[in-house]
């Protein structure tokens, strides 16, 4: 270990470095830069679902007074790429879904950019239509690959044949809805065009990088000519991982209008078709097991839909292949290609909806043996990684579920049904939480002495409201054997070095990988006392662990509920989260994002649900008043801790993910506590009065 | 959003006089669901017409222990209100079921009991809706309808009227006071709201210039034991799935009298006639709740969405009033 000359400022629960500047209204996002001459964009959607347009009357539209623009596949500029099918916008007349983009009204006010989308008279060609994820689909097919880049597939052992000879066998069917991010701040961007071929843009997004290579690519510009600045986000939750349609629409309006500022924000509505979603799956869990509680077979199929403009392949039972041992298992994805908008990545995809379907089957499982659950998870703890047959670079699940039973007062379980408190049914429920430890390469960090020993550490990713211009600050401070108040960490602007999108709960372990390395090389090269200027660059070092080690996360998730007896409803009093995630660099930041991380598991469980009317093909509840999500209110008591451990085999911080936990194995927990309470099983989320009324 | 002009009233009968003679105006009050319209392109009015700052704001003990209460009193303050929390807990509990802390401090009384009635295919303009454009057709009765109607519905309409105000007022017989053209009218509350029928785009039986000025809430002893249930998906703020006002009045294990009125479940406040009848002079038990309730929804018609909403009606109704009921023990 380095000796520091200061108290280390990892593990210390350092105040939000831009927490002042949020709170008073100070840290100006990207809507919200002040540019000259501003101008409004307000995009067109189709209101087929499939079919062409046929006729576009903008002359209403055309004579109001501040319109400067409506642009259509009429008179768009034509693209330089056209490979991506979500990003070939106004290029033909072509509609492959209900709300995709078909054009765009600019004016000189928000207000009039809407009117005048209004007044803009659209004519289709309409074609029949499908949208709805059904079973029997003909157009099923398997994908090569799931997101990030696993197979689809998994086969280990004779699992039928495992399945029958099983003891006792679990065989049921699990479904999820479609559902969408809505992160608090609307996907927003500002585009302006200098000299025809440089391209500024100020946008919310999970990786500003990303934001211009993909933008780069589809227009046909020199990533150099692009720059793209996200200086403050507003939640992103993963759909502002990748750029979305409105990013190319605001790109190619502003084309038009060179010096000016093109703003472009989407209304809450809008989000519902443009900025991604999580499919809706169906999933088969069949679990066999041995009269005393060991696993033999696991089964976990998966059903998804995407769109037939771009494939979107959900990881949903990629959790499954590491999470307990057996001899046999079989894990499959296939898809089913609709005229729907395009899936993405939302909070953990894959592990959230698959780890509701393998963690309700494991408490299905653990009535069935009649184990407690917390035990049968125990038996199955594997020593190695199912999956690779790698060990693990560090696994503490039985830790968390320990610790976790004791904090929480497991102990008080009783049977199905049993407890009541005056008009509430309560019950209490578990489940297991995982995550695989992503480091994504590629990122690169540079730190300058800007004199009286202060340094810059520059590094171009995102903080989306999770801290990460925080903790890289405690990060770089420790590497570079400071206090944090001489480090200033400078991020959100592709001006500075390449980083790595700030998702798949990857964000600190790559981003702070390369400020460490950077950090060890400029003292190397410029010494404890460096000349003002002195600089240097790095990606992050190479790990003699790499691909050693199987690197997962773990947690271990606990819930009361309490159902009325008269009506259904359900409420969360409380839940106990306890993780193991590595090294915690801030405990309250770290903090804060497991217990967000439960608050989406809570939505996801009892309220989340997009639904497509697929008469016309779109998602009908599409604002947050019927879209519903958990507001404080509706928030108990939430217990968070975590392991104090340092997980070094998984990288060079010995941090593991701490963003997307919190959200796996959550709605299963619930769904847990909801059969204890009142001995119904809920397999289809979400979890809604009706489906409790007796 | 189409442009508009902005009036500000200086009185009641200014206001009256700018709204009745331009049938492109309309009165604006919190404007929590009328902005949201004009956002949307469901209204689109030339002229709105600011009432909200006309001085109808007091809230008024009347000598018999009765209320009235000014149109533009705010929903916080009106649930705030010691005599309504004390006199009224239907009211008091109802206001506070509404909508978030936010809304309810721009919410006036007379806007919410004016609440255009909620459905998403309403709020769409990219689908049909016989309410927003009459004769278009009824995306709801063939669709998402898990918040719509099961009694009074027609085959033009299916939405339910959202106010948790209306049916606390509906169950105490309120009145409301309307200054139109031709001067000042009371309604009853009843008849203030209107089944949808082969007229979905008239929520009310108000006229066009119609202004709300006051709500009249009579004495009613009883009324201090009385209650607003709401069930709801979501505990902090949703519309209601169901939602009961009941007030009951039990001596020596009979009820004496009850009102009763049902939120969630029409296009209007649903006074719970068939059930009060059955209840007075009744046993103030569970079954006979429970058979009062029976005989209330057996005129229910639910879609293929919300055949929940009649067994849950059922069963919210009865603890409601088994709820009350074990009070007067």
């Amino acid at each position: 270990m380095t000796t520091l000359d200061v108290a280390p400022a990892v593990g210390s629960g350092l105040a939000r470095v831009d927490g002042r500047a949020k709170v008073l209204g100070e840290a100006t996002y990207a809507f919200e830069q002040d540019l000259p001459l501003p101008a409004y964009l307000h995009p067109l959607q189709s209101t087929v679902a499939r079919g062409r347009v046929t006729e576009v009357d903008a002359s209403e539209a055309e004579a109001l007074d501040g319109v400067l623009l409506v642009l259509t596949h009429l008179n768009a500029p034509e693209l330089a790429d056209t490979g991506d099918g979500e990003y070939t916008i106004l290029q033909s007349p072509g509609v492959a879904f209900r709300g995709q983009i078909i054009g765009a009204v600019v004016a000189e006010t928000a207000e009039i950019a809407r009117h005048a989308a209004d007044l803009v008279r659209i004519g289709y060609e309409v074609h029949e239509h499908d949208t709805e994820l059904r079973e029997d689909h003909p157009d099923c097919y398997e994908p090569d690959k799931v997101n990030p880049g696993y197979p689809t597939d998994t086969e280990e052992g004779a699992v039928d044949r495992a399945l029958a000879d099983s003891a006792v066998v679990v065989d049921q069917r699990y479904t999820t809805p479609m559902e969408h991010n809505n992160p608090m701040e609307p996907h927003a961007c500002v585009n302006v065009w200098e000299d025809g071929r440089r391209l500024t843009v100020y946008d919310s997004t999970q990786g500003p990088h990303g934001v211009r290579r993909t933008l780069a690519k589809v227009l046909g510009l020199d990533p150099a000519d692009v720059r793209v600045v996200s200086p403050y986000v507003g939640g992103g939750f993963g759909s502002k991982g990748l750029p979305h349609a409105h990013n190319v629409l605001g790109a190619l309006a502003a084309m038009s209008l060179p010096g000016r500022a093109v703003k472009l924000a989407l209304t809450r509505q809008q989000m519902f078709a443009l900025v991604g979603y999580r499919t809706p799956t169906r999933q088969r869990v069949a679990l066999g097991a041995t009269e005393d509680g060991r696993i033999t077979a696991i089964v976990h199929e998966a059903l998804e839909q995407t769109s037939r403009i771009k494939e979107f392949a959900e990881q949903t039972t990629v959790g499954t292949r590491s999470m307990y041992a057996a001899d046999a298992r079989r894990t499959t994805h296939r898809l089913v290609p609709l005229d729907v908008p395009v899936p993405s990545w939302m909070r953990a995809p894959g592990e959230a909806p698959g780890m509701f379907g393998l963690e309700s089957a494991m408490d299905e499982l653990a009535d069935a043996l009649g184990l407690d659950p917390v035990e049968l998870r125990v038996r199955n703890d594997p020593e190695r990684d199912p999956e690779t047959g790698l060990p693990w670079s560090s696994r503490h699940l039985v830790e968390c579920l320990r610790t976790g039973a004791e904090r929480f007062g497991w102990d008080r379980r009783g049977l199905p049904g049993a407890r009541r408190e005056g008009r509430w049914l309560v019950g209490l429920g578990v489940a297991a939480s995982t995550y695989p430890a992503y480091l994504m390469p590629g990122s690169v960090a540079q730190v300058e002495h800007t004199g009286d020993g202060a340094y810059a550490v520059r590094i171009g990713a995102a903080d989306i409201g999770t801290g990460n211009r925080t903790v890289l600050t405690q990060v770089a401070a420790d590497a570079m054997r400071v206090p944090v108040e001489r480090v200033h960490v400078e991020i959100g602007d592709t001006a500075l070095p390449m980083a790595t999108v700030e998702g798949g709960s990857a964000g600190l372990a790559s981003h702070g990988s390369a400020v460490v390395e950077a950090a060890r090389r400029f003292r190397e090269e410029h010494g404890e006392s460096p000349a003002p200027g002195a600089r240097t660059e790095s990606s992050m070092a190479e790990s003699p662990d790499a691909g050693q080690y199987a690197a997962h996360s773990y947690g271990a998730q606990y819930v009361e509920v309490r159902v009325d007896a008269d009506t259904g409803e359900v409420r969360v009093p409380r839940m106990t989260g306890v993780f193991s995630c590595g090294r915690i660099v801030n405990p309250r930041t770290a903090r804060s994002q497991f217990m967000g991380g439960m608050v989406w598991g809570l939505s996801m469980a009892l309220h989340e649900h997009s639904v497509v009317d697929h008469r016309f093909g779109h998602v009908v509840n599409h604002d947050l008043a019927e879209y519903h999500v958990p507001v404080c209110a509706d928030i108990g008591e939430i217990d968070v801790s975590w392991l104090d451990e340092e997980d070094l085999r998984a990288n060079a911080l010995g941090a593991k993910g701490i963003g997307e936990i919190g959200i796996t194995g959550t709605a299963a927990a619930v769904a847990s506590a909801v059969h204890n309470a009142t001995g119904i099983r809920v397999r289809d989320l979400p979890i809604t009065p009706d489906r409790l009324l007796r | 959003m189409r442009p508009l002009t902005y009036e500000r009233a200086t009185d009641p009968a200014a206001a009256v006089d700018l709204v009745a003679g331009n049938p492109r105006a309309a009165y604006l009050a919190g404007g929590t669901n009328l902005v949201d319209h004009l956002k949307l392109g469901v209204a689109a009015p030339d002229v709105l017409v600011d009432v909200s700052r006309l001085p109808l704001d007091d809230v008024e003990v009347l000598d018999d222990g009765g209320l009235r209460v000014g149109a533009a009193v705010r929903n916080s303050d009106l649930a705030a209100h010691p005599v309504v929390r004390r006199s009224y807990p239907v009211l008091a509990q109802a206001l506070l079921a509404g909508a978030s802390g936010q809304i309810r401090n721009a919410a006036t009384t007379a806007g919410n009991l004016l609440q255009r009635t909620r459905c998403v295919y309403f709020q769409d303009v990219t689908t049909p809706c016989n309410k927003r454009d009459p004769g278009s057709g009824c995306s709801a009765l063939e669709g998402f309808s898990r918040s719509h109607a099961v009694l009074g519905a027609s085959d033009r309409c299916v939405a339910t009227h959202p106010s948790d105000l209306a049916v606390a007022l509906a169950a105490l017989d309120a009145t409301v006071v309307v200054l139109g053209p031709a001067g000042e009218r009371r309604v009853p509350m009843a008849d203030l709201h209107r089944l949808p029928g082969d007229e979905p785009e008239r929520d009310t039986t108000l006229q066009h210039g119609d202004l709300v000025t006051a709500v009249e809430v009579p004495a009613l002893p009883f009324a201090r034991r009385s209650a607003y249930r709401k069930v709801r998906d979501r505990a902090s703020y949703a519309f209601a799935l169901v939602s009961v006002a009941a007030a009951l009045d039990v001596e020596d294990g009979t009820v004496r009298d009850v009102r009763l009125a049902l939120g969630g479940v029409a296009h209007k406040p649903w006074r719970a006639s068939v059930a009060e009848e059955r209840l007075r002079g009744g046993p103030a038990t569970e079954e006979a709740f429970r058979a009062a309730a029976t005989a209330e929804l057996e005129a229910a018609r639910p879609l293929p969405g919300n055949g929940f909403k009649v067994p849950l009606a059922r069963s919210t109704i009865t603890a409601t009033l088994r709820d009350l009921a074990g009070g007067a023990r």
